[in-house]
């Protein structure tokens, strides 16, 4: 039981950082189509900024709050830049844009920042608290307290909000949401900086736990990727339920099969999950037109 | 149809001539071996452009096939005592195997689901292939025995500019005149839109296969051909990275275009290769670079240019 309960809140602790960067993957996605793979850099510089802010002397919160300004600008930066004068291309050309964009960061923060690992002090020390014989770090409370509080955000965002609706009117019809005076323009630049920030989130309450350095991004991006399509591409929920999923799948699977075989339970889940279910767990079921 | 014949005729000639001229500009066998890394990586690209230029089916784990080429050349001498040629032979039948039984699932789905479908593929290869350290080396890699044919020790940069430079004839030679079969035309039918190509009585499902098998081959006999030449092989080259990579020389070049997947193959082999002057800056130039390229050029190096030339000649 103590045995299971460990691999629960380690599953769900890695989980929710792929359910971070699963949302961040369909905002961008929901308001303009783009599949970012530069997902995984925004989680990359939240850790590398906090990290290098700190030590210059900012108090934690203070490192905390620049990284996550500096990954928005580089969010809105992408965006102006190299999404926008690309408005019309095709998918996978605007996916090698992002592809080009994350060897970009990559290369930037190796060069402002450096190639070694660095570490966060957890929020709240180190000392495990045991929960029923499992030993759970504080930090692990501070990453699911913390997607939870950006779940909640974004859904009251989206839900109860103006300019959240507008989100979601885009996404659900870009042409028809400029027709009733949406600037979709604006809308997607507020996508590209809102992921960008919730990326940046993830890395910040991760770094303590995993450690951070310029190449992390890669690997995130990859599974963010995989937890998207799980749940459904464009669904927020399935999003925040295949990032947990895929976390738990890892967890378990290294826990009671095979850790270094870890990837691939999710990976072979994943596979059997389209094959059955071809739009996600969460998706919806698209009726082609003729 | 002449012209098209004969501009086909015309595309082998021209590569032949620089794979032939190339070698009086090269000062050291360092070029050699760098232009031979551009063949291969034409070779694999080629194949993967019948599938996403062709067909219009996307491929994130196309590696595993590269891989697949690289270990069997690699492991059949080693553990298995089966001369090296065989093992190309069995790592391309292998690859098709693979390639024909997830591909009848796989390409069922469409766009990003297809994409991580094939992207969780390469990545359970590469797995596999940096977990089994028994058979493969894991992550360290594993040597690989030279090549022999018919007693002739295939090794050397300079030789193996020439056998590569041979094989990316034959394999452009191979993709130029499928476009013009009836199998390159129901790939191009299912590439504008499926529904069509199945009203008109394409049977969708089999040519989807027929390009993912194709595409599979090319990258193995790729694979094999780099084993072969590096003497080596690690994990890396069946890992996600390498997929990306060929995936961006396929698009970078255009789409479609055989002629592009060997220019997407030259800017994206040498451009690292010349950066490496500028040393940390390498990795942020390549970026931009790959950024720019595809805000001004979108359809690739090759259609874009193309279409420039003919603006300007008819105007």
């Amino acid at each position: 039981m103590a045995e299971f309960l460990q691999f629960l809140i380690s599953g769900l602790t890695v989980g929710a950082v792929y359910a971070l960067v699963a949302l961040g993957f369909t905002l961008i996605y929901n308001a303009s189509g783009v599949v970012n793979f530069a997902q995984g850099e925004f989680v990359m510089l939240g850790g590398m900024v906090t990290v290098f802010a700190s030590a210059a002397g900012a108090p934690l919160p203070l490192a905390a709050l620049i990284a996550i300004v500096a990954a928005v600008i580089i969010g809105l930066l992408l965006h102006r830049l190299a999404i926008e004068p690309a408005r019309g291309a095709s998918a996978v050309t605007l996916i090698i844009i992002t592809i080009g964009a994350s060897i970009l960061l990559r290369g930037l923060a190796a060069i402002v920042f450096d190639k070694q690992f660095h570490k966060l002090p957890a929020f709240t020390g180190e000392t495990p608290i045991d929960i029923l014989g499992a030993a759970v770090q504080p930090q692990s409370f501070w990453v699911l307290g913390g997607t939870a509080v950006v779940v909640v955000a974004l859904y009251a965002f989206l839900e109860h909000t103006i300019l959240g609706k507008a989100v979601l009117a885009t996404a659900a019809n870009r042409l028809a949401a400029r027709l009733v005076g949406i600037n979709t323009t604006t809308i997607m630049a507020l996508a590209f900086g809102g992921s960008a920030a919730i990326g940046a989130v993830a890395g910040i309450l991760v770094t303590p736990i995993t450690l951070t350095n310029y190449d992390v991004g890669t690997l995130l991006a990859l599974k963010g990727f995989a937890a998207a399509m799980l749940g459904g591409m464009g669904n927020p929920l399935g999003a925040v339920v295949g990032g947990l999923l895929l976390g738990l799948l890892e967890a378990f699977g290294a826990g009671y099969l095979s850790s270094t075989y870890k990837d691939a339970f999710a990976f072979l889940v994943i596979l059997f999950v389209l094959f059955a279910a071809p739009q996600g767990l969460f998706g919806r079921r698209v009726v082609e037109r003729v | 149809m002449g012209a098209l014949l004969n501009q086909r005729f015309l595309t082998l000639v021209v590569l032949a001539a620089v794979i032939a001229v190339l070698p009086l500009l090269f000062p050291s066998s360092y070029y050699f071996r760098v232009a031979s890394l551009v063949w291969v990586a034409a070779l694999a690209a080629i194949g993967l452009n019948i599938l996403m230029g062709q067909a219009g089916q996307v491929s994130l784990g196309h590696a595993a096939f590269f891989g697949i080429g690289a270990y069997a050349v690699a492991i059949g001498p080693t553990h298995l005592g089966i001369p090296s040629w065989a093992a190309l032979l069995i790592g391309a039948v292998l690859s098709a195997v693979l390639a024909y039984l997830v591909g009848r699932p796989i390409l069922r789905l469409k766009g990003h689901y297809l994409a991580i479908a094939t992207l969780g593929l390469g990545v359970l290869v590469a797995l596999v292939i940096s977990t089994e350290s028994g058979w493969t080396g894991g992550p360290d890699g594993m040597p690989v025995e030279r090549l022999t044919l018919f007693g002739w020790r295939v090794s050397g940069s300079y030789t193996w500019y020439w056998v590569t430079g041979a094989l990316l004839l034959i394999g452009t030679w191979i993709a130029l005149n499928l476009d013009e079969t009836p199998t390159g035309r129901a790939f191009r039918a299912l590439h504008d839109s499926e529904v069509a190509a199945q009203v008109v009585g394409v049977d969708v499902a089999r040519f989807k296969l027929q390009a993912f098998v194709i595409a599979a081959v090319y990258a193995s006999l790729a694979g094999s051909a780099l084993a072969f030449m590096n003497g080596f092989i690690n994990p890396d080259q069946a890992g996600f990275l390498h997929s990306v990579e060929l995936v961006t020389i396929v698009v970078l070049g255009g789409l479609g275009s055989v002629v592009g997947s060997i220019v997407g193959a030259a800017v994206l082999i040498t451009l690292p290769q010349a950066l490496t002057v500028f040393h940390e800056y390498e990795h942020l130039l390549l970026g931009l670079i790959i950024i720019v390229s595809m805000i001004f050029m979108r359809n690739g190096i090759v259609p874009s240019l193309s279409a420039l030339l003919l603006r300007r000649a008819r105007s």
